[in-house]
């Protein structure tokens, strides 16, 4: 209920009140309760990839002999036949990192009122997204059809690709499921977070934060975004990087 | 507290200011959201309700539901522990199946173990004791309108409720509930066909968990919320009653562990049915070799006891705190210790993360890791040491009022020092190992969490029950309830410890089979006597807390002469629960039997002003 009375003008007189901040009849640091909800929500979150991603650290530790290194496995760009490691999730990263940037802008607009570029900053953090779901999308295609030559099984026959229970790549499944699992779920949000942000843009552009006087949702939405962002760059790191 | 006591008295004006404030968000927030509740139909006012009272209520009356369900399924099991032999043809009645030829089948031995404990553990002691009393008095005790979100504390309700569904429904199917224990370890949990409750009935078990985290969620961030951002003007953090500490740390460490679990929980769910290796290798079943490969069933466990720790004291702190409350209103005295009552839940909450290994002393942990793990786990001892002799001097020469909840609160204390000392063996792993798995484990969880915990959501019941339904419950049916509750259960656990001592192995249908233990069998057969007492006790109250809803005595105001503002609020509830202004406090929670007060206790809301007799010399 407080977000819906920030420009109550009485509030001036006792929202600052510094110096008895945690007495009483305010909200500490004057924090509206939705968007410290949304920080607890991801410092919550925030434990469940650390508990997937020590998991992941722990098994891959125990299996460091038969690991795949990531730049033999992920070398594809599209459009080029030549072996280029890591360029394209490089490109994915970067079109995630920039739809923070735009995000980031969509806020400042919101914090000008300014309806116009809030809607133009969301569109384009959408777009970016999207794109990044698209390139998980073909990353995971060429990870699970595999390479032409594949890898001989004991019993003679060739297996291309990755599934659950096995891949091409090393002689862990652990690693494609572990692949398929983190990044997955990671995906999952990014794909909340597009959600989200559509529902965002359509009220943006169809003037509710305006009428409301504020555009606080814009920021807790984009809390989200950035911290979907700030997760992929973890998954990045102990995926492809380390 | 000095330090802001000086403020006070020049805040009298913003204070003024502040009270047209609150009701001026309060005014619009009715106009702008509750339109539509001017006239609340059935629907809205008892089912999807979004008031802090009405959910509250709800969480207390699934839990007694569940509760009861956890309970009947210990029966059955202590019947067949009790007299392993003997055949009781109404089980075939009464079971069907499971009950073939008056012997409770093995299967579903297994499965009312598993099922007993996840009930007791998650749907009552978690959802049901800190929905129950967080929802009550969070809002009532801090000064506000209601919860930060009412919308999404009664979603968080009704996932608790699917949940708990969900659980119960798993009883009922062909092939048994989940049959691996309340930890579900795999691979026992991961491969379907390792035991009949490993198929559908594990799976129903791993959708209920997810539910009912998305409840813990829902509710503990909005318990977090409201407490941060919702006190009423002058309820700084320290004149908070303990009660409202207790949820906050509570929802805290809810949040911070639940996630983890329900990591863990959907790798599992990958390696039951997507073929994934995280959990399992190098099985075979039926001499097949299965495909798993690489995986480790200890990272299971690890991840587990991450969130399996930390929720003993989910379970435990909100008890201790309705019994800080308890004990200090009973006793007419203030709570021995405030801040050392604080720092201690505080230490405990930091703890409980770093001491999850001593779950797992023989899973062939290194032993200098574990014995990091002994270090950290009897550091709990400081804190929880603290705790019970704030308890005791706040008890020491008081003017003791024994209701019912005072007796419960007492009896927790009683049991947190039993549990607890045995705690103090079982965290050495030099002499955990010796008897891991064993009836001592049972008998110490059973006695310092399980007891403790059920004993304090009584006395939270016996002490708010006129807040919550207007009436008083029955004073004689209490003492009956909780002398026969308390005696059952050190009659139950207590020769436990002596069974584990002796190497009685947990979990197992019968223990006939080693000569060693026929001697022990008329200890069961007491056990088991003393289980369907404590059972029978249970009725009295449910009895009692039904009967009272409807036929109590009606309550005033201020049955318990308390000081927290829950009582400042009239006994019919209102949505908003005060009809006018929301008031202001002007002490802390604990004024009891002030030197040269007018009366034994001083409500929060009194300023200074009025009670210049009885003022400290630095309360001016």
């Amino acid at each position: 209920m407080s977000s819906s009375v920030s420009s109550v003008s009485s509030e001036e007189a006792i929202v600052r009140d510094k110096k008895n901040m945690w007495g009483g009849g305010q909200s500490p640091y004057g924090v509206s309760w939705g968007k410290l909800y949304m920080w607890i929500f991801l410092l919550s979150d925030a434990f469940t990839f650390s508990g997937l991603l020590i998991a992941y650290g722990t098994m891959r530790h125990s299996h460091a002999d038969v690991w795949p290194a990531a730049n033999s496995v992920f070398h594809h760009f599209p459009f080029i036949e030549k072996e280029m490691p890591l360029a394209y999730v490089g490109l994915m990263t970067f079109i995630l990192i920039m739809s923070s940037v735009t995000m980031v802008l969509a806020v400042e607009a919101g914090h000008r009122n300014s309806k116009k570029e809030a809607g133009i900053w969301m569109i384009l953090t959408i777009i970016g997204g999207f794109m990044f779901l698209g390139s998980q999308a073909w990353e995971w295609y060429h990870f699970i059809t595999g390479t032409e030559h594949g890898r001989v099984l004991a019993d003679g026959t060739v297996f291309h690709g990755a599934n659950m229970v096995m891949n091409e790549y090393g002689t862990t499944p652990l690693f494609g499921d572990f692949f398929f699992f983190i990044t997955g779920f990671h995906g999952f949000h990014v794909f909340s977070g597009v959600c989200i942000n559509i529902m965002i843009f359509f009220n943006v552009i169809n003037g509710v934060y305006e009428k409301r006087g504020h555009y606080e949702q814009v920021e807790k939405a984009g809390l989200y975004w950035h911290f979907v962002d700030l997760v992929w760059v973890f998954v990045f790191t102990f995926f492809y990087l380390v | 507290m000095s330090d802001n006591k000086q403020a006070h008295g020049t805040e009298i004006p913003q204070n003024e200011q502040l009270l047209e404030y609150h009701s001026e968000v309060w005014a619009q927030h009715h106009a702008h959201h509750d339109a539509p509740e001017e006239k609340p139909n059935f629907w809205s006012h008892y089912i999807f309700s979004t008031d802090h009272k009405m959910i509250s209520k709800q969480f207390l009356i699934t839990a007694i539901f569940m509760a009861v369900a956890g309970m009947f399924l210990s029966t059955m099991f202590r019947l067949q522990l009790g007299w392993p032999e003997q055949k009781f043809m109404f089980l075939e009645t009464l079971l069907g199946k499971w009950g073939e030829g008056g012997k409770l089948n093995p299967n579903f031995y297994l499965a009312a173990v598993t099922i007993h404990g996840t009930i007791l553990v998650f749907m009552v002691l978690t959802g049901g004791l800190s929905g129950t009393f967080a929802n009550l008095l969070i809002p009532l005790q801090i000064g506000a309108r209601d919860m930060a979100s009412g919308f999404l504390n009664m979603l968080s309700y009704w996932f608790f409720f699917a949940s708990s569904a969900v659980m119960l429904s798993s009883l009922f199917i062909e092939t048994g509930a989940a049959s691996g224990g309340w930890t579900i370890y795999p691979p026992l949990s991961a491969l379907p066909q390792a035991m009949p409750g490993s198929g559908l009935g594990m799976t129903l078990w791993l959708i209920s968990m997810v539910l009912f985290i998305v409840s813990s969620l829902l509710g503990g961030i909005n318990y977090v919320c409201t407490i941060l951002n919702l006190r009423t003007r002058g309820m700084s953090m320290t004149r908070l009653p303990l009660t409202i500490w207790a949820f906050m740390i509570t929802a805290i460490l809810g949040i911070l562990s639940f996630p983890v679990l329900f990591a863990a929980a959907l790798l599992l769910v990958f390696d039951r049915s997507m073929g994934t290796s995280f959990y399992l290798s190098d099985i075979f079943i039926d001499g097949h070799a299965l495909d798993y490969s690489g995986g480790s069933p200890i990272l299971y466990q690890h991840l587990f006891w991450f969130l399996g720790h930390p929720e003993v004291y989910i379970i435990l702190l909100p008890a201790l705190g309705v019994t800080s409350e308890v004990i200090a209103v009973q006793s007419r005295k203030p709570i021995f210790g405030y801040k050392a009552m604080v720092g201690s839940m505080l230490v405990i909450a930091f703890l409980s993360f770093i001491v999850w290994g001593h779950h797992m002393f023989v899973t062939g942990m290194n032993p200098f890791l574990g014995s990091v793990f002994v270090f950290t786990t009897l550091l709990v001892a400081i804190p929880s040491a603290v705790k019970t002799f704030n308890y005791l001097a706040t008890l020491w020469k008081a003017n003791i009022v024994l209701s019912p909840a005072m007796l419960f609160a007492i009896g927790l204390v009683s049991f947190f020092i039993t549990g607890g000392l045995t705690g103090i063996i079982l965290g050495n792993s030099a002499l955990d190992i010796n008897i891991h798995d064993t009836y001592f484990v049972v008998a110490h969880f059973h006695i310092v969490m399980g007891s403790s915990a059920i004993f304090g959501m009584f006395a939270g019941v016996y002490h708010w029950f006129p807040r919550m339904f207007g009436r008083m419950m029955n004073k004689h049916m209490g003492y009956l309830h909780f002398w026969l509750t308390f005696a059952s259960v050190y009659g139950v656990f207590f020769p436990m410890h002596f069974l584990g001592l002796a190497g009685v192995p947990r979990r197992y249908y019968a223990d006939t089979a080693w000569e060693g233990f026929h001697t022990l069998a008329n200890v069961n057969s007491m056990i088991s006597i003393f289980a369907f007492i404590g059972a029978f006790a249970q009725f009295v109250f449910i009895f009692n807390f039904f009967y009272s809803i409807f036929r109590g005595r009606k309550a005033v105001q201020n049955p318990w002469r308390s000081n927290t503002l829950e009582w400042n609020a009239p006994v019919e509830h209102l949505h908003g629960n005060w009809p006018g202004a929301i008031p202001v406090v002007h002490r802390w929670a604990y004024d009891y039997s002030k030197p040269n007060a007018d009366e034994d206790f001083i409500d929060q809301t009194i300023p200074y002003s009025q009670t210049t007799k009885s003022n400290l010399p630095m309360e001016t």
